[in-house]
C-alpha cells in the first residue's frame, strides 16, 4: 500500500517535471486547450446571461380581446371587471374604441382613420395573465375566445416562443461545441503524450527490460495528461474571467442606455468545478488512449 | 535453471539466427557463450530473457515455459533476471544512484530500504563515490560497472551479460570478471557472452560455442571454481 502511494507520488513528480522541463511547449499546449475549452464555456455563459436578461424583462403575456361590434362600452367595462376576478388573470384594461382611434391618430395614422367613414376599431380588453407559461396562456386564450362578447383573441407570445427556441438552439450549439472541442482536447492531449512517449523511449525500453509493468510505465503519462487538462481548464477559466472583466464596462454602458443595470455573471462554483473536472477527465482520457496505443506500437517484435 | 529443447529462431525476413539448439544450464553455473559475431549469441540471451520468442522449440527458464508466458506475466519473470548490455542502456537523464534505484522502484521498493540496497550494489562495483554523478561523465568501464550494479541490485538468481567486456581494456575486463566470479560464488547463475577466449581460459567455467546459429560445442561443466587457474 505504501509502495503504491509512493509510486503514485513519484509518478506525479515525474509528470510535473516533464511538464516543467519544456515550459514553452507546455505553455502552448495549455493555451490551445484553454482556447478550445473557453469557446463552449464562453458560449454557455453568454446564453446564461441572455436567459437571465430575458427573465428580467416582464414577460407578462398580454392577451388582446377584440369585442364584437354590437357590444357597447358599458358592457365592455362590465366584462372587464368580471374577468379581473378570475384567478388566472392579473389585470384587465378596457380600451374604448374612440380612445383607440385617438391613440392611432396620435401615432400619426390620423389621416388613414379620417378617410374611413366610421371608426373601424372595436372596443378592446387587454388581459394580463398571472402565469406566463405558454401552456397556461394557451388555455386562458381558449377560455376567453369562447366568451360570447368576444370577436377575436390575439395572444402575443410569438416573441417569447422565438426567444425560447433561440435559447434552445443555443443550448444545442453549446452541447455540440462542447463535444467537438472536448474531442479536440482529448486529441491534443493524446498527441502530446505520444510525443512524450517517443521522447521517453529509452527509459520505457529499459524499464520494460528490467521488469516494469505496463501500469508502472503508464502512470506518469496519465498524471501528465490529467495535469495538462487541469491546467488547460484553469487557463480557460481565467480567460473567461478576463473576457468578462473586459466586457463589464461596455455591458454596463449598454444597460445604462436602456435605463437598466445589468451585470455579467461568471461561472458559478459548481460550473467552475464542472469545467475543471471535465478538462482533467478529458486530459486523462486522451492520455489513456494515447499511452495504450503508443505502447503497443513500441512492443518489442516477437 | 535454463533448458533449451530444439529451439529455432527465425527473424522476419527469413534469417535463421538459431537452429535446433538444445542445451541445459544448471543453477549456480557460470557459462560462457562464444562464437563469432552473428553466430546467435545475442539471440540466445534474448530468448532466455524472453525479449524474443522462439519460432519453434521449447525454452524453460526458472521452471517457466517462455513460449507460454503471458504478456502480463513478463515483467514479473524479468525481475528474476539481471540483464547486462553491451551498450549499457543507462538512463542519462538521472544520477548513477537513480539508475540503480530504478529496478527497486519498479518492484515497489522505495525509501531508505531501497536506498540502502542501491548503495550496497554500487559499493560492490566500486562506484559508491560516484553516486551523484551523471552516467555520461563515467568512463566506459565505469558505465559497464554501473550497468552491472543495476542488474544485481534486485538480487536476481540469474544474470545474463551480453558482451560485457567488449570495448574494455584488459584491466577493466579482469575487474569485471572478478565481480562475476564473486556473484557466482554466492550462487548466482551467470550466462556471459564473449569472444574473448583468453578470459575464458583464465577464469574457466563452462563454454558453449555457437556457429551460424548451431551449437558446436557444449563442454560439460567442469568444476569451474576449483580448476580455474587464478588470474595473474
Amino acid at each position: 500500500m505504501s509502495a503504491w502511494v509512493d509510486h503514485n507520488l513519484h509518478s506525479l513528480r515525474v509528470a510535473l517535471k516533464r511538464l516543467t522541463d519544456t515550459p514553452l511547449a507546455s505553455l502552448f499546449t495549455v493555451l490551445v486547450i484553454a482556447v478550445a475549452l473557453s469557446l463552449p464555456a464562453g458560449l454557455y455563459l453568454l446564453l446564461a446571461n441572455v436567459q437571465r436578461l430575458a427573465g428580467g424583462v416582464p414577460t407578462e403575456a398580454e392577451i388582446s380581446l377584440f369585442l364584437k361590434t354590437g357590444v357597447g362600452p358599458e358592457q365592455g367595462r362590465k366584462l372587464a371587471a368580471q374577468l379581473a376576478t378570475r384567478p388566472e388573470v392579473r389585470s384587465v384594461r378596457f380600451i374604448d374604441r374612440d380612445e383607440a382611434l385617438a391613440q392611432l391618430t396620435a401615432a400619426g395614422l390620423g389621416e388613414v382613420a379620417a378617410s374611413m367613414p366610421a371608426n373601424p376599431l372595436p372596443h378592446t380588453l387587454v388581459v394580463i395573465a398571472r402565469d406566463p407559461a405558454p401552456a397556461s396562456l394557451e388555455r386562458l386564450r381558449e377560455t376567453l375566445a369562447a366568451l360570447p362578447e368576444v370577436e377575436r383573441v390575439n395572444l402575443d407570445t410569438d416573441w417569447a416562443r422565438r426567444l425560447a427556441a433561440l435559447l434552445e438552439l443555443g443550448r444545442d450549439l453549446v452541447a455540440l461545441l462542447a463535444i467537438l472541442l472536448g474531442l479536440a482536447l482529448a486529441a491534443i492531449t493524446g498527441n502530446t503524450i505520444r510525443l512524450q512517449i517517443y521522447a521517453q523511449r529509452d527509459e520505457i525500453e529499459v524499464a520494460r527490460l528490467i521488469g516494469a509493468t505496463d501500469r508502472f510505465i503508464r502512470r506518469p503519462f496519465l498524471y501528465f495528461g490529467a495535469i495538462q487538462g487541469l491546467a488547460g481548464g484553469l487557463a480557460a477559466w481565467l480567460l473567461l474571467a478576463l473576457v468578462a472583466l473586459l466586457l463589464e464596462d461596455s455591458v454596463a454602458r449598454l444597460a445604462a442606455s436602456y435605463g437598466t443595470t445589468f451585470r455579467l455573471t461568471g461561472l458559478t462554483g459548481p460550473e467552475s468545478a464542472a469545467l475543471l473536472g471535465a478538462s482533467t477527465l478529458l486530459g486523462l482520457l486522451g492520455a489513456y488512449f494515447a499511452v495504450g496505443y503508443t505502447l503497443r506500437g513500441l512492443d518489442t517484435p516477437r | 535453471m535454463i533448458e533449451f529443447d530444439r529451439v529455432t529462431k527465425r527473424y522476419p525476413g527469413g534469417h535463421e539466427a538459431l537452429s535446433e539448439v538444445s542445451l541445459k544450464i544448471a543453477q549456480g553455473e557460470m557459462v560462457f557463450l562464444t562464437g563469432h559475431s552473428g553466430a546467435g549469441k545475442s539471440t540466445l540471451l534474448k530468448l532466455i530473457a524472453a525479449i524474443e520468442r522462439p519460432t519453434s522449440g521449447q525454452i524453460i527458464v526458472n521452471g517457466q515455459n517462455i513460449s507460454r508466458l503471458k504478456r502480463a506475466a513478463l515483467p514479473y519473470f524479468r525481475r528474476n533476471i539481471g540483464l547486462i548490455f553491451q551498450d549499457h542502456k543507462l538512463l542519462y537523464d538521472r544520477s548513477v544512484f537513480d539508475n540503480v534505484l530504478l529496478p527497486l522502484h519498479i518492484q515497489g521498493l522505495s525509501g531508505s530500504d531501497a536506498a540502502k540496497r542501491a548503495r550496497a550494489a554500487l559499493d560492490k562495483v566500486g562506484l559508491l563515490k560516484r553516486e551523484r554523478a551523471r552516467p555520461i561523465t563515467l568512463s566506459g568501464g565505469e558505465q559497464q560497472r554501473l550497468c552491472i550494479a543495476r542488474a544485481i541490485v534486485s538480487r536476481p538468481a540469474l544474470v545474463l551479460a551480453d558482451e560485457p567486456m567488449a570495448n574494455l581494456d584488459d584491466a577493466y575486463a579482469h575487474e569485471i570478471m572478478e565481480m562475476f566470479r564473486a556473484f557466482n560464488q554466492v550462487g548466482v547463475t551467470l550466462v556471459i557472452s564473449t569472444h574473448n577466449l583468453d578470459l575464458i581460459r583464465r577464469y574457466g567455467g563452462r563454454r558453449i560455442t555457437l556457429a551460424q546459429g548451431r551449437l558446436v560445442e557444449s563442454e560439460p561443466a567442469p568444476t569451474a571454481a576449483s580448476t580455474a587457474p587464478l588470474p595473474a
